[in-house]
């Protein structure tokens, strides 16, 4: 017996595994941020100088950075969709430009780090850095990992367009969720980190 | 069933190391995982054993091995506080962590859960590989901890701050081997939910799933979404003992005398929600698969249909909600505030009730039984009482004002013993007598088997039914000596060489059972496809033991789990794949 739903979506579930899988991943994801969120407000809260996160980070910088995330959300999408409709090569653009705007926004992300360190604020300062430092950091590491699989699937993986179609186009919206994952996450980094 | 051609298309033999290393075969993963976690759990006890030199006959030279710790940790043969303290964290982490989990969830929930849904594998192979490679890789780390210096973590498996904070490296090893075992857990997690979700056979519906399955997807769901926030956590104190930040530490902490150099500003409370989020969680995560194996085992041989069958399964669901918010029971003694300790006690005490309906339904089970007294059964019957014990005992530590002195003591150790030790270990071993057959070919000794059963209830109760005792005297659970030191002690100190006594015969007691299990492999009785005349689809729809793949043609389910002594029947067991007459 070989295992099914690799490729088709169970009837009563209406899912294949691997969206079932990646779906879980990001409940668990969720609960990994969520109590990183959660210290977040538990720190604040019991903080009688927490600084204004606009005072101390670069606020343009910051949302240039949320734009080039968003839009690298659709041009995720877009490549699916090309998949979709059949289209390898347009494809293979919108991949790549997702892939680059994600590396843009780690370039931005590095310069913002190295004003800070430039400064003297690492995460030992205050606990505001520290949660600050590995909040983005931990989020900078999943941009890397969407990006490493992004890259593969744009590369060595995308053969398997060839031999099998309707499986790489699965692989590409599991990939896909991940990455929408990332930028929701940059989406709530965003407001609390800078703007509150 | 035998007849039909091998239609899986993987027909070539593959390599030994690919084969029996790194596979991808659930079944030989699911053995990997109960020899790997039988390991730890053998070494756990030894550690364990050597604590109870030291509680028994505190300051003495251990006889013999004693030399063999080195100066650091045990100077002529007497063990120093620091080894003592290790020995306690480490002891408490490896049984969690390395041995019970993995081999529930791990060893049995792999080799098990397919089969008894019908399924050709877990739903993604490699993934599950990956997933015990995580699991080994983390064990190596915790291991190799005892050989850093100022040796393993030391600051109890709850690793509270800022103690942790300022230990000496073994803390920074066992966060980073905690990292691992976390996503081991958490990819475990998501194969086991995607498998029972996407893989089940035609016609096994929901409601025909066995209660070993529903048990097993609780688990994950709880494996899945409460282990990241101690991922979380440890990242956190990862970054305090790294990149010296202070998450968890104090503004003007004073650690020996001097203010330390933090910036300060964090919260030691912080880590013990975040801890015991996981941790709570997590005691479920023990339990919920040994109700599991104890529920097929009293099935099957009493020769009845399980009482209460959907009870069973709406109670392991209530548990596994209510689990995410009984937390903060852990904490009473931090002065959280009456309001939000009264919600935390309304709802651990909710949660007693579906516990208790899972207990009731399963003693119903036995009424009107034609009830076989084998091994699997002893074992399965053993674990009622003993889980019956390990949770009435926890009724006054869900209330503030009970609990407070109790805090800390040996009543909360011998209260969640009982459920871990004689509980789950019992199913534990009810499943390996259980599914042995099936896995080997073999049937193991009903002789030995029995010797093993009632020398390991005796001890286990020697060993935790005095910690009640001591407990409501006040012996805390951290003292070094045992309490001889201690003025509220000395009433209750001749049972500390009664308990250490019981741990070690209870060592020897397991003599038997590896002499039966090990002989039973090559010199057992050959077992037939269903030895134990059972209906789910492990025993009647594939041969022992089982192919790669399973199943030669994909099984149909026509019945419920648990169809024995059916009125009409011609035999007293219903498979679940025996089509319906028309």
């Amino acid at each position: 017996m070989d295992i099914p739903y690799i490729v088709k979506p169970r009837p009563d579930t209406g899912v294949f595994n691997a969206k079932l899988g990646i779906w879980l991943f990001l409940a668990s994801e969720v609960m990994l941020f969520g109590a990183l969120f959660s210290s977040y407000v538990l720190l604040r809260l019991g903080s009688p100088d927490w600084p204004r996160g606009s005072s101390i980070l670069n606020v343009p910088l910051g949302t240039f950075n949320t734009i080039v995330l968003i839009t690298s959300s659709i041009t995720m999408v877009m490549a699916w969709a090309s998949l979709m409709l059949k289209n390898f090569s347009k494809f293979k653009l919108y991949q790549g430009l997702t892939i680059l705007l994600g590396a843009v926004f780690l370039v931005v992300k590095a310069f913002e780090y190295g004003a800070k360190f430039e400064h003297h604020m690492f995460p030992k300062t205050s606990v505001y850095f520290a949660i600050y430092f590995t909040l983005t950091g931990l989020h900078a590491f999943h941009v890397i990992c969407g990006m490493v699989v992004n890259g593969y699937l744009w590369g060595p993986g995308s053969k398997m367009w060839k031999t099998q179609p309707e499986r790489f186009t699965n692989r590409v919206e599991v990939s896909g969720l991940f990455w929408h994952f990332v930028d929701l996450v940059w989406i709530f980094l965003f407001p609390v980190l800078y703007l509150l | 069933m035998a007849a039909h051609p091998n239609t899986h298309h993987d027909h070539h033999e593959l390599p030994f190391w690919r084969k029996y290393i790194f596979s991808t075969d659930h079944k030989i993963i699911g053995l990997q995982y109960g020899i790997t976690a039988s390991f730890f759990l053998f070494f756990g006890f030894c550690l364990m054993m050597l604590m109870r030199w030291q509680l028994a006959y505190p300051g003495q030279p251990l006889p013999i091995i004693g030399q063999y710790f080195g100066d650091a940790n045990m100077p002529g043969g007497i063990m120093l506080p620091e080894f003592y303290n290790s020995l306690g964290a480490m002891h408490g982490t490896i049984m969690v962590f390395l041995a019970i989990v993995p081999m529930v969830f791990g060893a049995f929930g792999n080799y098990v859960t397919p089969l008894q849904i019908g399924a050709p594998d877990m739903c993604f192979p490699k993934l599950n590989a990956i997933s015990y490679w995580c699991y080994f890789a983390g064990g190596i780390i915790m291991l190799t901890s005892f050989w850093v210096p100022g040796g393993a973590a030391n600051s109890g498996w709850t690793s509270y701050s800022p103690l942790a904070n300022i230990a000496t490296t073994g803390q920074t090893w066992w966060l980073i081997g905690m990292v691992f075992l976390i996503t081991s857990s958490l990819l475990g997690a998501i194969n086991f939910i995607a498998t029972i979700v996407q893989l089940r056979a035609k016609g096994m519906t929901w409601f025909r799933m066995p209660f070993f399955v529903w048990a097993q997807l609780v688990t994950a769901f709880l494996l899945l979404l409460a282990f990241p926030p101690l991922e979380a956590a440890a990242v956190m104190q990862l970054m305090d003992r790294l990149a010296h930040t202070s998450f968890f530490l104090p503004s003007g902490l004073v650690v020996g005398g001097e203010v330390m150099e933090v910036s300060g500003g964090g919260s030691p409370i912080l880590w013990q929600h975040l801890f015991w989020f996981l941790g709570h969680p997590e005691v479920y995560v023990l339990i919920l698969p040994a109700f599991g194996i104890v529920t097929e085992i009293i099935a099957n041989n009493t020769r009845k249909p399980i009482t209460g069958y959907k009870s069973l399964v709406f109670s392991v669901l209530t548990i596994g909600f209510l689990s995410f918010i009984v937390w903060a029971h852990h904490m009473y003694l931090t002065g959280m505030g009456t309001r939000v300790s009264a919600f935390f006690q309304t709802t651990t005490i909710l949660i007693s009730i579906p516990s208790v309906i899972i207990l009731t339904a399963l003693f119903i089970s036995l009424w009107g039984g034609s009830i076989r007294f084998n091994t699997p059964m002893l074992f399965a019957l053993g674990f009622l009482p003993m889980f019956g014990i390990g949770g009435l005992t926890g009724l006054p530590l869900a209330f503030n004002a009970t609990d407070i002195p109790l805090h800390d003591t040996y009543y909360i150790i011998g209260h969640f013993h009982y459920i871990v030790a004689p509980g789950t270990i019992f199913a534990i071993f009810a499943g390996i007598y259980y599914w042995f057959p099936k896995i080997t070919g073999k049937m193991m000794n009903e002789t030995l088997g029995k010797i093993h059963f009632w020398l390991s209830i005796v001890f286990m109760n020697g060993i935790f039914m005095p910690m009640f005792i001591q407990g409501m005297a006040g012996v805390s659970r951290r003292w070094y000596d045992g309490g001889s030191s201690y003025d509220i002690a000395q009433g209750v100190l001749y049972l500390n060489p009664i308990m250490s006594i019981s741990a070690w015969l209870l060592a020897l007691s397991q003599i038997p059972f590896l002499i039966n299990l090990f002989w039973s492999i090559w010199g057992g009785k050959k077992a037939s496809d269903n030895p134990w005349d059972a209906t789910t689809l492990e025993w009647t729809a594939t041969p022992t033991p089982p192919p790669h793949g399973n199943f030669k043609t994909p099984p149909v389910v026509y019945h419920n789990p648990y169809d024995y002594s059916m009125p009409g029947a011609k035999k007293d067991f219903t498979p679940q794949n025996q089509p319906v007459e028309a």
